[in-house]
């Protein structure tokens, strides 16, 4: 019973949602994207915009972002918290989370 | 190739799936074995550690059927708990509800308590005798009270000294007993010892109600009796008590005499060491230990706290358990919401890798904290840990408090971002 019920999902399925399914897979978790849901706490879900102080970061252009977090971690470019935290993350680390943060929606 | 789990749910969505669920034998409010390979999680409290969890289970595998068991409707947070102690927001703002987390992100929400965990059986039992089955569990029952810490004091003196410190019912009646205090009067504290939830929180507190005394009660005193000789922003806090207070703050530490002996409950009075203090209005903190539901599941050592991996916080007494927040053992991470949340992520993304057999992320933790002093004076430590040795430990030279001497400009950013950081982090847990 089981096994044909089974069968029969997968026939109706695929004929009914074939181009769906691949949105229900869930994929590797890469360490910039889990660093950056960390960076969400501060910045907004999903790096949007929380209406608060904060400036969001969904789509922020990659290059600038990589440029301003390396300048704020060597002291170059002033901050109050940020700098102190990109002193946490190696240049790699850091061009890493702002390609995935740059590649979401805003 | 397709997983069944994921062709069930994308089923559903067309319209299949619920009349295919209906048919399958043995479907149940969380699945029953055997009845859909659809992994099943259950995730124990609400708050910034498990809404954590929860949430980004399903963002990282919408497949997983995630259950989050929590008691009350509405969460009020201890971050920002202060600041409405000061007047600065109002309550609604610091509340919210788990409807995003259930209509968004399709995590099942039960409102109740568990009254037992089987690790043996994979089996959690609530209060009402409903039995859930789980493949992992995750425990984030935040912190208990030791209330038979202090000799005078106990669980039954709280309404009329409240420790405030789970925020809601407490919070409101320390708001109150604050508004009614006699003008001159005198509130006292006494913080606990470490380790213990939010390491700045007592401090802050005493800041938001400077704050509310300066404004409308501006003879009033503070004391501080402290079980510690140091704490955590000391030299920011002092600095802006100084500049914002003058000398309405007094902290007493315990070496030189702010160790609490015992309390006279009915006079409100505090004894130490080296004298007696008599309070118009008293908030004891007191000392702490992991939530109830730990102890009751095996999953705490001696110390009182939830030993755990370091990476995936599950559990080094019962595997396929996590213990995610301010009840588990996470190295040198302070007991905060912002850590909570940042290693709910981290177990999350475990849990979906090992079930999946991808290879477990090892992203680094972080916590940022900020403080008000005052209304427009912010303070903040952050840190960023990694795995070393298996230890979580802060990355050397990152991190640390705001400067000392700092102009207003630069403090009155950091309130700014006080506020910031809480809409944000609410956001991401509760609102999105």
């Amino acid at each position: 019973m089981q096994k044909t019920l089974s069968r029969l999902a997968k026939i109706m399925a695929i004929a009914a949602i074939a181009p769906l399914s691949s949105a229900a897979q869930a994929g590797e978790i890469s360490n910039a994207e889990l660093s950056a849901t960390t960076c969400f706490q501060c910045h907004g879900a999903e790096g949007k915009a929380s209406g608060g102080s904060i400036p969001p970061l969904a789509g922020y252009p990659e290059k600038v972002m990589v440029q301003q977090l390396l300048d704020m971690k060597s002291g170059k470019r002033a901050s109050t918290v940020m700098g102190r935290h990109a002193l946490g993350y190696s240049d790699d680390e850091i061009r890493a989370i702002a390609k995935y943060l740059g590649s979401l929606k805003p | 190739m397709l997983k069944r789990r994921s062709l069930i749910k994308a089923m559903a969505a067309t319209g299949f799936g619920g009349s295919l669920m209906a048919t399958l034998p043995g479907c149940s409010l969380n699945g029953t074995k055997g009845s859909s390979d659809a992994a099943r999680v259950v995730v124990i409290g609400g708050g910034f550690g498990g809404a954590s969890v929860a949430k980004y289970l399903k963002r990282f595998d919408s497949s997983i059927d995630v259950t989050l068991i929590e008691p009350k409707k509405s969460y009020m947070t201890c971050p920002g708990s202060n600041w409405y102690l000061a007047g600065l927001v109002d309550a609604k703002t610091i509340t919210h509800s788990y409807e995003s987390l259930r209509d968004k992100h399709g995590v099942n929400i039960i409102h109740s308590t568990v009254s037992m965990v089987s690790p043996a059986a994979k089996q959690v039992t609530l209060n009402d005798g409903r039995v859930l089955d789980y493949d992992k569990l995750v425990v984030s029952p935040g912190i208990e009270f030791k209330y038979d810490a202090i000799e005078g004091y106990s669980e039954d003196v709280i309404e009329q000294i409240p420790h405030a410190y789970k925020a809601g019912p407490q919070t409101e009646l320390l708001y109150k007993q604050i508004r009614e205090m006699p003008q001159g009067g005198t509130f006292i504290m006494c913080p606990p010892g470490n380790p213990f939830r939010c390491p700045p929180g007592p401090y802050e507190r005493v800041s938001m109600i400077a704050d509310y005394f300066k404004r409308n009660n501006p003879t009033a005193k503070i004391i501080i009796l402290d079980a510690k000789d140091k704490f955590s922003k000391q030299g920011l806090f002092q600095e802006g008590w100084k500049a914002l207070y003058g000398d309405m703050i007094q902290w007493i530490s315990a070496s030189s005499g702010g160790k609490v002996s015992h309390i006279d409950a009915k006079t409100k009075t505090v004894y130490t060491d080296f004298g007696q203090y008599k309070a118009d209005v008293l908030n004891i903190i007191p000392p702490q230990k992991a939530g109830n539901i730990a102890f009751a599941a095996g999953l705490t050592n001696d110390s009182g706290w939830c030993p755990v991996d370091q990476q995936t916080f599950e559990s080094t007494i019962h595997p396929d358990i996590h213990v995610v927040g301010d009840s588990s053992i996470a190295g040198k991470m302070p007991k905060s919401g912002h850590s909570a949340a940042s290693q709910g992520k981290m177990c999350a993304a475990s849990i979906v890798a090992k079930l999946n057999g991808y290879t477990v992320p090892t992203a680094k933790n972080v916590n940022t904290c900020y403080s008000l002093v005052g209304a427009d004076y912010g303070i903040s430590v952050a840190a960023v840990y990694q795995l070393v040795d298996g230890s979580i430990v802060p990355v050397k030279g990152a991190g640390g408090v705001s400067p000392m001497g700092a102009d207003a400009g630069f403090r009155k950013n950091e309130a700014n971002y006080a506020h910031g950081w809480y809409k944000s982090i609410t956001m991401d847990l509760w609102n999105s």
